[in-house]
């Protein structure tokens, strides 16, 4: 317990950092943004209606699907930029999460502004113009003034709403306190998923004590309160982003970035390559908790610079492909495609797979007389499938039904850490597991077989981006890895984060996967 | 003349023509809706006509720019118009420093100010909600004298004080008015504040001029039936009062 908190604050600055600096730049956009259009909108009432609506509807739009919806537009701007002045933007990361957030922050912004500029008194209005004042000079002098503690209230709940939903960041690759948050979901790290909580909680708290302060200040028109307000917020903000500075003053060696997707096996391989990289003497981040297809797509377009992905995923998501040849020949056929498609360079196989299997309950398994697919469809309609959140939709259960046609009672899915819980608790009576995961062992499930050959293979491999793919250093760091990590290992480590009992961090996970290793 | 309402448009004042004496003090009467406060704005611009012109010393108003033409023409608000943001001194010393005054003759002339609509010094700390009816209105006052206007326009600017205070306070502006030389036109709804104050009364009704006389006259016959009643209101009153209080005089012949 105490080692996973020690391991959360040794976390904490990056995370801090990277959190405060996406939400002030959200905030200080949407107080450049939204403060200007409150003045036009408290002029015109039906351009009022038409952005307060749209802000509105922002609003409505879940946090997460409106980070996940900016990516595929910064790629085609991207594109569009790249086209048009020869350089590309960032679709993953800060880019994205900062103008959601912006776009997010508007609505509390923009509607305060509107109902404490339309709220001043007709009649100050009035005197205003009579004692000779220019409309400029009345709406600094007097509208602006009047309506600042209703525009501060706004400022707080948008600051409040800001850093609440820039947990969510994390699952379009940018660091935040939600790193905890997601990693910690995915690892079954309640430490982790607690801290980060806790940590994003304190600081929305304290940032709205601060600005409580400087509302105060202006409700009451003290100006030592405001200054306190201000004061205390910048040093906050400066000393939040100091880690952040002194790593970005580290050097001017390449960084390199090396990304993972949203389970514990991704989070150790990902903490391995790190550290070998490392080692070289580069600066290295981490993009985590990515999607599937989001992986894949942030390498090809140079967001990231190396990850772990699986032959299967990638013969089926990227190249779209239903046919099932035998393992070397889809590999050769997957680095060649890769290569002249995206350029990207598959560099080779870890050694072990991660398939996507069905699985059983060892016991119930025997007691039915289970042991292969095959077995399993004529008792399938009786029988419940529990299932990852992208299984039921990915080509691999198309072909499973159709070469074994399976149709079950129920069909369920979890995020994989709860799926084996549910597997576990007899909700669901056969789960799509993964050939790696430790728990197979530790819940001695039977992994049923694929006479037919249905499911491709899943050979774990390491893809570099096209602009890392001559990377020397990069690949002195990456190669040794090749072939030296069997499946009993990589079982082995997933485990010790899986498990309930005196859990591990990846990080300890990649140290043990490393105690085999050459040295870097 | 119109004033804009919501989606349709009401004709205020039409056809007034009015020619106000340097130095004099013009009441403008009328019921609410009479078109008194639409004319009196037509002279700084608050309001400007769709026909017709405001001229001042011979140069129309709208030769000028608002803003700048507002600031040589002094305006005191229904119900004060005071910025609650502002402390009282920086209430009186608005227009001033919309002028460019330096720093020193502003805070000089908030200090007179206040001493000339008797006030005492420290109330310029304060801010407006912590002052009495009364003497928000004489804050009004004062900051409508602050950039040495030689017109003062005002709207019903004793309407919502007690009897007594209005009372003082009307007669105290009175007194500044003849001191300081000014041209005051005044818009009330108030008959008899009008005979007490003014030097010449203009009633307005629908828009329309319907008397222009001076207070002494207003007893005399008046042909418009609205205007006689009008006029009868004070004496009228001042009569039930007295018979109301002092019963026995009214045998006397």
């Amino acid at each position: 317990m105490s080692d996973q908190v020690a391991a959360a604050l040794r976390e904490l600055p990056g995370y801090l950092a990277s959190h405060v600096l996406v939400s002030a730049c959200a905030m200080g956009l949407g107080v450049l943004i939204g403060l200007p259009i409150s003045v036009v909108c408290a002029r015109n009432a039906r351009l009022r209606w038409l952005v307060l609506a749209g802000a509105g509807l922002v609003q409505t739009i879940p946090g997460l699907a409106l980070l996940a919806l900016f990516y595929p537009l910064l790629l085609g701007v991207s594109a569009l930029t790249h086209r048009a002045f020869g350089f590309g933007v960032q679709a993953l990361g800060f880019l994205p999460s900062v103008m959601a957030l912006t776009l997010y922050s508007l609505l509390p912004i923009v509607r305060n502004a509107v109902t404490g500029l339309t709220g001043v008194d007709a009649h100050v209005l009035e005197a205003a113009d009579g004692v000779g004042m220019t409309p400029r000079q009345r709406l600094f002098q007097v509208e602006v003034p009047l309506a600042a503690p209703v525009v501060m209230a706004g400022l707080r709940t948008a600051t409040v709403w800001t850093i609440g939903a820039a947990t969510l960041a994390t699952s379009v690759g940018q660091t935040t306190l939600g790193n905890y948050i997601f990693s910690g979901l995915q690892t079954e790290n309640w430490v982790f998923v607690l801290f980060g909580c806790a940590a994003a909680t304190a600081l929305a708290l304290v940032t709205d004590q601060l600005l409580s302060l400087v509302e105060s200040g202006v409700a009451q028109r003290k100006r030592p309160r405001i200054a306190l307000g201000l004061a205390c917020l910048t040093a906050g903000v400066v000393l939040a982003l100091l880690p952040m500075a002194r790593a970005a003053g580290g050097g001017g060696k390449p960084s390199y970035v090396i990304g993972a997707k949203n389970f514990s096996e991704q989070f150790i391989l990902a903490d391995l390559m790190s550290r070998r990289v490392e080692a070289q003497g580069f600066a290295v981040s981490r993009k985590e908790s990515l999607g599937s297809a989001v992986a894949f797509r942030s390498l090809a377009s140079g967001d990231i610079d190396a990850y772990v992905d699986y032959s299967g995923t990638l013969w089926a998501n990227v190249l779209n492909r239903t046919d099932t040849p035998p393992r070397a020949e889809m590999l050769a056929e997957l680095t060649r495609l890769l290569k002249e498609r995206y350029g990207v360079e598959l560099l080779g196989s870890l050694g072990f797979e991660n398939a996507y299997v069905l699985a059983m309950g060892g016991e119930k398994a025997r007691a039915q007389g289970i042991v292969t697919i095959g077995d399993l469809a004529a008792k399938a309609p009786g029988l419940a499938l529990g299932s990852d959140l992208e299984f039921l939709s990915r080509p691999e259960w198309t072909a499973l039904t159709s070469a074994y046609g399976l149709s079950f009672r129920e069909q369920r899915s979890y995020s994989p850490t709860f799926m084996y819980r549910a597997l576990e608790t007899g909700t669901v009576d056969v789960i799509s597991a993964f050939s790696s995961d430790g728990r197979i062992a530790a819940q001695k499930l039977t992994v049923l077989g694929d006479p037919r050959g249905a499911l491709p293979a899943y050979d774990a491999v390491v893809l570099l981006s096209p602009k890392r793919a001559q990377d020397a250093a990069l690949r002195r760091a990456l190669v040794p890895l090749l072939g030296a990590i069997s499946v009993e290992r990589m079982r082995e480590a997933n485990l010790m984060v899986d498990r309930d009992e005196g859990k591990a961090s990846p990080r300890d996970a990649a140290t043990f996967l490393s105690s085999t290793l050459p040295p870097p | 003349m119109y004033e804009r309402s919501a989606n349709q448009r009401v004709v205020a004042a039409s056809d007034v023509s009015l020619e106000v004496e340097k130095g004099s003090f013009v009441a403008l009467v009328g019921t609410s809706g009479s078109g008194k406060t639409t004319v009196m704005k037509t002279i700084n611009r608050l309001i400007e006509p769709d026909a017709g012109e405001v001229r001042i010393d011979g140069a129309s108003v709208m030769a000028t720019d608002a803003p700048t033409l507002r600031r040589t023409i002094g305006y005191v608000f229904q119900g004060g118009g005071l910025f609650p943001h502002l402390r009282v001194g920086e209430n009186i010393g608005i227009t001033p420093r919309l002028l460019g005054w330096n720093e020193a003759d502003v805070v000089a002339r908030i200090d007179e100010l206040l001493t000339l609509v008797q006030l005492p010094k420290e109330l310029g700390e304060r801010f407006p909600a912590e002052l009495s009816g009364g003497q928000q209105q004489r804050v009004a006052v004062a900051r409508a004298l602050a950039a040495r206007p030689r017109i003062v326009l005002m709207d019903e600017p004793f309407g919502a004080l007690d009897p007594v205070t209005r009372d003082g306070l009307g007669t105290a502006y009175r007194a500044l008015h003849q001191s300081l030389g000014l041209t005051t036109i005044m818009v009330t709804h108030d008959i008899q504040e009008a005979i007490l104050l003014s030097d010449r009364i203009v009633v307005l009704s629908k828009g329309r001029i319907i008397a222009d006389v001076a207070p002494r006259d207003t007893q005399l016959p008046q042909e418009d039936p609205e205007v006689a009643a009008l006029f009868a209101v004070p004496v009228a009153q001042a009569e039930r009062v007295r018979a109301i209080t002092h019963p026995t005089s009214k045998a006397s012949p």
